[in-house]
């Protein structure tokens, strides 16, 4: 009998089209390099805007060939923080209740609210921070202070959003603790609030932090609550004494977002090779390049727990 | 005795205590926290609920009472809405000015056999010609419900001027009728319920009372389809791929790693690869005008399938990773064992790795799409219309969605938009919950079999 291999190929075949449907992801990523690479570049080449100016202007104002980021990332961060403010004291209370003192029934209660949280579509949030969080904080803090479009309310809603994230990527964490820590510190005497806040939340700190890494990276990427609530029209810096607090730093006034401009813009019907259009791209790859390298730091810390414990 | 400073005796029960208590008080705030997250949830679901029913007060330019008695008919027995085609086309010349009749035909016929507003001899005429010849001369005839949307449209035309919440509709009933007789004295002030029948299934139109999300639940599903029937074959098959063929060579953790990071990237950033690839590189493709038989005025990229394709890149992570996990959890002997019969290894992976895995792969599938289906930030980018009425007949058409549709509504600044953005919301999370109750089930069934 024959017993040497033989040669396949059909099964070669089937191999290389699964080989194919796995590099479509390089591809992908490619494609989103080269296409905001590209864009970018012819925007950076015309000569009405250079780089120096696009990172240290503080005016965007197309109309009159201003391209300034500064007035665009000042809402995205300041969104991002409220976000952050809201998100990470909730989620990770959330989550060492669920991961150090909830019985089984209630976690089997109270985890499906965050998944269903976590599933609900963010559009659907945008309509809840502009009809209910705004009318709130303008009836508690007055109509005059705060305004219909308004950043803090883009912000608390997001915050909303990225609980579910922060809650799960914590518990992963706190889970991965192994229970001889705990078992330890408990006989040295310690209480159970003792042992979660001083041994298990140290000991799961690099995965806490990865978690509101990835939480900023998805903050300053989330789309349709700052396009619907945070207003249309970015606010340009001024500098002056008492405008660094009336403007830049008011969460009260409106202020439109990098996602929330890329939205705006290319939902109109824009012409391909504009100035307009390629601005668009030079912001998409700067929000790119952000939550990228955010994401790839919050997995080296993923990465560091994992090592210690498993 | 103390001196190294421990604590004794009744100092000790001091301290315990306060350490208890102190104990007692953070759990409590760690509860809380949670308790906010799930009071903000039902807070957003009161919100739509609240948003989506409640009294309005509407005035109408015709009453429809009148349309109908207008015929001789008893308004009180027999309701405009319930009348033949015929009875409603009668209405509509009655009451619309010929010009605008005569512009309505043109558009689209009322009868196939015979004309309403146009005299036989000028539509031969209309229809002879090369140029402008109206898009009523090859079209079919019109439905019954169209002619009765134009009654409400053209005649009746329902007017808005001002709704109420559903909480405020039951408890403040008796100001708000003060208010409503004070100051529309004229209007009827009903109780209205902005999600109906209706709603669902009419198209969109400009005005709040008679616009409805078919449209908007077709485009949705035909996207959802187009990124179904790209994402899934190509997702489970590099999620094979990886498990079962890939080496562990420099490539292929490239292709691993790529993966992940690309979970992570921002949904409209996906939206602009669509909008440089699909729509202006691939235009040629996405807009049909390869495949023939597309008229001009459409032939852009911004199409169905471009839509489809984007939100199929964007979801192709979660597929993978999510396949990834079902087939990894197929137990290691499966795979022996079928190669130990001498199966090849395709033929193992056919018949026992995909036939094991499927219910889990299956599972991260439909959750993957239901994430699909609420993307709206790509799909605005793509290039969703932003008002058509017309239903998508097929790939190369313009798309509108219902995340899109929620969006536009919301962005607008009279109240009844806000009314019928809550009750889309409602279509689409019903439509959501059902996608997640498939997944459940699918989950269940996967957990009793192993």
């Amino acid at each position: 009998m024959d017993l040497t291999r033989r040669s396949r190929p059909i099964e070669a075949a089937i191999q290389g089209s699964l080989f194919l449907a796995g590099m479509i992801s390089i591809l992908t990523t490619i494609g989103i390099v080269v296409v905001l690479g590209r864009e970018a570049l012819l925007f950076f080449q015309t000569k009405e805007v250079t780089l120096g100016e696009f990172f240290s202007s503080t005016t965007w104002e197309p109309q009159i060939l201003e391209f300034g980021i500064w007035p665009l990332v000042r809402s995205t961060l300041m969104v991002s923080l409220i976000a952050i403010l809201v998100a990470v004291p909730l989620g990770l209370a959330a989550a060492i209740y669920l991961s150090e003192y909830a019985s089984d029934r209630a976690r089997g209660l109270l985890k499906p609210v965050l998944e269903v949280l976590a599933g609900i579509p963010t559009v659907v949030y945008g309509y809840f921070a502009l009809t209910f969080v705004t009318p709130i904080l303008r009836s508690l803090l007055g109509v005059s202070l705060v305004e219909i479009f308004n950043v803090a309310s883009a912000g608390i809603v997001v915050g909303i959003l990225i609980i579910p994230l922060v809650s799960s990527m914590s518990e992963d964490a706190l889970h991965a603790v192994p229970l001889s820590l705990r078992e330890a510190a408990h006989g040295l005497g310690a209480t159970k609030l003792e042992v979660s806040l001083r041994v298990v939340l140290p000991a799961a700190l690099s995965g806490i932090t990865a978690a509101v890494v990835v939480s900023v990276s998805r903050a300053i990427g989330e789309t349709m609550v700052v396009a619907i609530a945070a207003g249309a029209a970015p606010r340009n810096w001024n500098l002056g004494k008492d405008g660094l607090f009336s403007t830049v730093l008011n969460p009260f006034i409106s202020g439109e977002t990098m996602t929330g401009h890329i939205v705006r813009i290319s939902g109109g019907d824009l012409s391909y090779n504009s100035i307009d259009y390629n601005s668009v791209f030079a912001i998409g790859l700067m929000l790119f390049l952000m939550t990228l390298s955010l994401n790839m730091l919050s997995r080296r810390f993923v990465a560091r727990f994992r090592e210690v414990y498993e | 005795m103390s001196a190294g400073g421990f604590p004794e005796g009744v100092q000790l029960d001091g301290q315990i205590s306060r350490r208890r208590r102190r104990g007692a008080y953070l759990r409590l705030s760690f509860l809380a926290s949670l308790i906010v997250a799930v009071f903000a949830l039902l807070t957003l679901l009161y919100h739509i609920v609240n948003s989506a029913f409640g009294l309005v007060a509407l005035e109408s330019e015709v009453a429809p009472a009148a349309l109908v008695e207008s015929l001789g008919l008893d308004s009180t027995s027999s309701a405009l809405v319930d009348l033949s085609k015929d009875d409603l086309v009668t209405v509509l010349r009655t009451n619309i000015n010929n010009n605008v009749g005569r512009s309505l035909e043109r558009d689209q016929r009322f009868y196939d056999d015979r004309l309403v507003f146009e005299t036989q001899a000028k539509w031969d005429e209309l229809c002879a010609r090369a140029v402008d010849r109206p898009a009523g001369c090859s079209s079919g005839a019109r439905e019954r419900d169209n002619v009765y949307a134009l009654i409400v449209e053209q005649i009746v035309q329902p007017r808005v001027q001002e709704t109420w919440l559903l909480f405020d509709s039951i408890f403040h009933r008796a100001e708000i009728e003060e208010r409503a007789a004070a100051l529309y004295p004229s209007a009827d002030l009903i109780f209205r319920s902005w999600l109906s029948v209706d709603f669902v299934t009419s198209p969109q139109s400009p005005q709040a009372e008679i616009a409805g999300v078919r449209t908007a639940i077709l485009g949705s599903l035909w996207i959802v389809g187009v990124t179904i029937l790209f994402s899934f074959p190509v997702g489970v098959g590099a999620a094979v791929y990886l498990e079962e063929y890939a080496r562990d060579t420099r490539l292929n953790r490239l292709v691993q790693t790529n993966i992940n990071n690309l979970a992570g990237v921002p949904s409209i950033i996906y939206g602009m690869l669509g909008l440089a690839i699909f729509v202006r590189v691939l235009q040629a493709f996405t807009s049909g005008a390869a495949f023939g038989g597309v008229d001009g005025v459409t032939a852009n990229g911004r199409t169905v399938v471009s839509a489809g394709l984007t939100l199929g890149l964007l979801i192709l992570p979660i597929i993978i990773i999510n396949a990834q996990e079902a087939i990894r959890a197929v137990p290691q002997s499966l795979r022996s064992a079928g190669m130990a019969l001498g199966a090849s290894q395709w033929q193992t992976i056919r018949a026992h790795v995909l036939p094991n895995a499927i219910p889990g792969i299956l599972t991260g599938a439909i959750l993957a799409v239901a994430r699909a289906l609420g993307e709206t930030a790509p799909l605005v980018v793509v290039g969703a219309s932003t008002f058509i009425t017309a239903d998508p007949t097929g790939p190369f058409s313009k798309f509108t969605a219902l995340p899109i549709q929620i969006f536009q509504w919301t962005s607008r600044p009279q109240d009844e938009f806000r009314n019928i953005a809550a009750a889309a919301i409602i279509v689409l999370l019903v439509l959501l919950l059902l996608l997640n109750a498939t997944a459940i089930v699918l989950r269940n069934r996967y957990a009793r079999r192993v």
